[in-house]
């Protein structure tokens, strides 16, 4: 066996926690070797470790067979391995050549010399079929694009163990097929790629081999030709995991939320929503598909109160909330589940107590006379964690911020479904997650439906959108390309309209 | 919620006095002086007698008011510069009052404490409706205003309370002064004042305010995560108003225990310098009400000792407010501290240098 990474028994602690424990891994020359686990099971942290951005307690590393050091990063660099995080570490400024070169400039007597770097980025570039443009600017250019820069990079650096940190969480379907691709060619090259995923459908596509981690342990590593997704899944959670949700037919009941020729314009003033008109009846959730950026969110924050719609209107329960201010609709029972949990959702400094009691911190029994009633805030907070299976370290006392993912969403669903709505907004709900805690929001938001509430799912994940809407609007450029029942319609038709085919065309 | 006192917090406050009084001792040292013999009277002259306690509690009086001041904005999110300016006006105004009317000291006082705590308060309304109508930033428009309250004083005392000279006013009646016989007995004569009960009352109810009730909730929301306390229907910008204001009372009240309290008279020309040492004091107390008081107590020890240990030895003053500096400093660095402390408690077990 021709191993080009072996890291054997390694452990690793953090105060509280043993973030790897006994952790080994081999990845074979030329092979696409992921690593598969749920949010916080310890892949980052081995990655770190293999990286040279952690020290382990215990453990060796070999790498090409001897064993090795890793100090910094620097060392793993020297050794040929190379890492695309998950937050790409570019100069938004900087054209591609300045980043490629960032840290190893090509110079003659203290003069920068771009050309030869230029040319060599266009070799690479053509020979792994990356299609970057060596002198375009960063911030001029896609996601999908930064990536493949990021990747670039690596090959500049000449590595040949490349670890790819949750590469597709940022891109749209059409970038994810190209980066496997990419992913291909490397591995025809030579390169040997360690993938670090949740997403069983491209562990299947792509991997040859996959090891699985949970809670810090190796619990196996699996050839994947001969391994279902329902196996790996297993593995991961340790339990038996249902893809599909259990989708009864549907009894819509009255309109609960009516959008009547609504206009929006986002932060620079350019109309972001353009005459949409839907309805939300209760009982069904009504789906909004598109990609992302084409008025999704100026819709949402239109709806929920964040911001001042153009013209048109918004019936709550059949009253005008147009104007309304945020406190007002939520009286009206609308809640909403925000598209950045850490960003609007949680006050991450706040306890998980805190949180749960954010828009109702004013009312009995939370507070009385301007007083806030510990008691009542701290029992409010053991139901709902034990409720809605949110895992911390001290229970209603924690900090939001030290919970995982996984955990900080589900506080946030558990809070927004126990305040009973009429209307709950769930915009990209399981962005993120894992397996587990995707089914289980998942299974939330349909029991919400089941008991005759109105759901609005906005989602990038059209198969997320498929799964569990009874009907789905589509939107592009911020018009309303139209509604499809979910069930007469399937990823291809839904993908037309989104790109903006109206629906005549796709039947 | 946080109900006790923040641990960390206390160990890092703690670590920074000591590595301060280490860097204290060090300059001493070459300096040509006995660290020993300079902090026995730095120390001593702060805390010697009744009349050295009271005297550093005097001067703490003010301190603990201003650093609340700064520490209650920066729970918001918002940084008070202008505690200087809020306490100058909030000391005018208890002055004027002092001087204007002659009542029975026990009506007339709270009517000065609560002129104090009005005036600076508006003072400090000023820029929080700007920000939360402008979006001024506080810092700016704090320090400026810190100026207009400098010209202000300027122009008014000479011109409707001028006293002796032409740059202070009258000294105020017995009635309207902080002080009173049977505090100036205990103590021996000292400063101490009817001022310390103010700032004493002030961390209790800033602590309860912060910890306890519905407005501090949402003002530590606001101030935490503006986005989240909008997406939950909490009115952002009347809170930045509100904290700002209750900031500037605090600061005001300063002034008046400045003012009518410690001194008798007020003078032009000078922004006290009580409003910046806030910021000191609740940056070394972490912003947190009870630690304010420590750290206050503290500084005021040192201010009180300092020309004590000058007198005694051949150390200059100067290095005392080094000192202070070098604790400022520490605690500003604190997160260094913390991850000192963090390598120490992993470094030890094992002995490994990597």
């Amino acid at each position: 066996m021709d191993s080009v990474i072996e890291m054997r028994n390694i452990r690793k602690e953090f105060p509280g926690i043993v973030a790897n424990d006994d952790v080994s891994l081999s990845v074979q020359k030329g092979e696409i070797h992921a690593l598969l686990g749920e949010n916080g099971a310890g892949k980052s942290t081995l990655m770190s470790v293999l990286f040279g951005l952690y020290q382990p307690e215990a453990g060796s590393l070999w790498v090409h067979g001897h064993e090795v050091k890793m100090a910094n990063p620097n060392v793993a660099g020297e050794l040929g391995i190379g890492m695309v995080h998950q937050h790409f570490q570019l100069v938004h400024n900087f054209t591609v050549t300045e980043n490629m070169i960032l840290g190893i400039e090509p110079q003659k007597g203290g003069v920068l010399t771009l050309k030869a770097a230029a040319q060599r980025i266009r070799e690479l570039s053509r020979q792994y079929g990356l299609d970057v443009d060596p002198d375009a600017k960063i911030e001029d250019v896609s996601v999908g694009m930064q990536q493949r820069v990021e990747i670039l990079k690596m090959l500049y650096r000449d590595s040949d163990i490349l670890i790819f940190d949750e590469p597709t969480a940022v891109l749209t379907p059409q970038e994810i097929l190209d980066l496997m691709q990419i992913m291909r060619n490397l591995q025809k090259e030579g390169k040997s790629i360690i993938l670090i995923t949740h997403k069983l459908k491209e562990i299947k596509a792509i991997a040859d081999r996959c090891t699985v981690i949970r809670r810090g342990k190796v619990v196996g590593t699996i050839e994947v030709a001969s391994t279902t997704e329902e196996q790996m899944a297993q593995m991961m959670v340790g339990r038996q995991v249902t893809f599909k949700v259990d989708k009864g037919p549907s009894r819509p009941g009255p309109v609960v939320l009516k959008i009547d020729h609504l206009s929006v314009r986002n932060s620079r003033k350019i109309m972001a929503v353009k005459d949409v008109s839907f309805e939300v009846r209760s009982g069904e959730i009504l789906g909004v598909a598109g990609v992302d950026g084409n008025g999704q969110t100026e819709l949402v924050e239109a709806i929920t109160g964040l911001r001042s719609s153009e013209s048109g209107a918004i019936f709550l329960g059949g009253s005008d909330i147009t104007k309304s201010t945020v406190r007002q609709r939520l009286e009206r029972k609308l809640a909403h589940i925000p598209e950045d949990r850490q960003k609007c959702g949680l006050i991450l400094d706040f306890s998980l107590a805190e949180n749960f009691i954010l828009e109702n911190h004013f009312k009995v029994p939370f507070s009385k006379k301007g007083f806030l009633q510990r008691e009542a805030i701290e029992k409010n907070a053991v139901r709902l964690i034990s409720a809605f299976d949110v895992r911390s370290a001290e229970g209603p006392r924690s900090k939001v911020r030290g919970l995982s993912g996984g955990n900080q969403q589900k506080a946030i669903v558990g809070r927004e479904i126990d305040s009973n709505p009429e209307l709950l907004v769930a915009v990209q709900p399981t962005r993120g997650l894992d397996v587990g805690s995707i089914e289980y929001i998942h299974k939330r938001l349909m029991e919400q439906r089941d008991r005759g509430k109105a759901v609005l799912l906005v989602s990038l994940e059209l198969d997320e959108i498929l799964d569990l809407s009874d009907r789905v609007v589509v939107l592009c450029r911020g018009e309303l390309v139209g509604t499809v029942s979910a069930q007469d319609t399937d990823e291809k038709a839904v993908g037309l309209m989104m790109a903006g085919v109206p629906q005549g065309a796709a039947g | 919620m946080n109900f006790q006192v923040n641990n960390k917090a206390l160990l890092v406050g703690v670590s920074a006095v000591v590595l301060g009084l280490l860097a204290g001792a060090l300059l001493m040292l070459v300096t040509g002086n006995d660290p020993f013999q300079g902090y026995q009277y730095l120390f001593a002259g702060g805390l010697m007698n009744g009349e050295r306690i009271g005297n550093t509690l005097a001067m703490a009086t003010p301190l603990i008011l201003t650093g609340l001041s700064v520490a209650f904005a920066f729970r918001t999110g918002l940084f008070n510069i202008g505690a200087a300016g809020q306490a100058l006006i909030g000391g005018l105004v208890a002055t004027a009052i002092g001087l204007t009317f002659a009542w029975p000291k026990p009506l007339l006082l709270p009517v000065v404490l609560l002129g104090s705590a009005v005036g600076g308060g508006l003072w400090a309304w000023v820029s929080g409706w700007m920000k939360a109508r402008f979006n001024v930033h506080e810092v700016v428009s704090t320090i400026m205003l810190n100026w207009i309250a400098y010209w202000i004083t300027y122009y008014i005392v000479p011109a409707y309370f001028k006293g002796q000279f032409e740059t202070e006013s009258r000294i105020i009646p017995q009635a309207s002064s902080l002080k009173v016989d049977w505090m100036t007995n205990l103590f021996s004569g000292s400063y101490l004042n009817l001022g310390i009960f103010v700032a004493l009352a002030a961390v209790v109810v800033t602590s309860i305010i912060l910890n306890r009730t519905v407005l501090g909730y949402r003002l530590k929301a606001v101030g935490y995560n503006r986005f989240a306390a909008e997406y939950a229907g909490i009115h952002v910008s009347r809170h930045i108003v509100a904290s700002m204001t209750v900031a500037g009372a605090l600061a005001g009240l300063a002034g008046a225990t400045l003012y009518v309290g410690y001194a008798s008279s007020i003078q032009i020309g000078v922004l006290p310098s009580i409003g910046l040492d806030g910021i000191a004091v609740a940056l070394l107390a972490s912003n947190s009400p009870l630690g304010v008081m420590g750290s206050a107590v503290f500084f005021g020890v040192l201010e009180s000792g300092k020309g004590f240990m000058n007198a005694m030895t051949k150390i200059p003053p100067e290095v005392g407010d080094t000192i202070i500096a070098t604790i400022i400093y520490f605690a500003a660095t604190s997160v260094l501290i913390e991850r000192l402390f963090t390598k120490w408690g992993k470094r030890k077990p094992r002995g490994d240098r990597t």
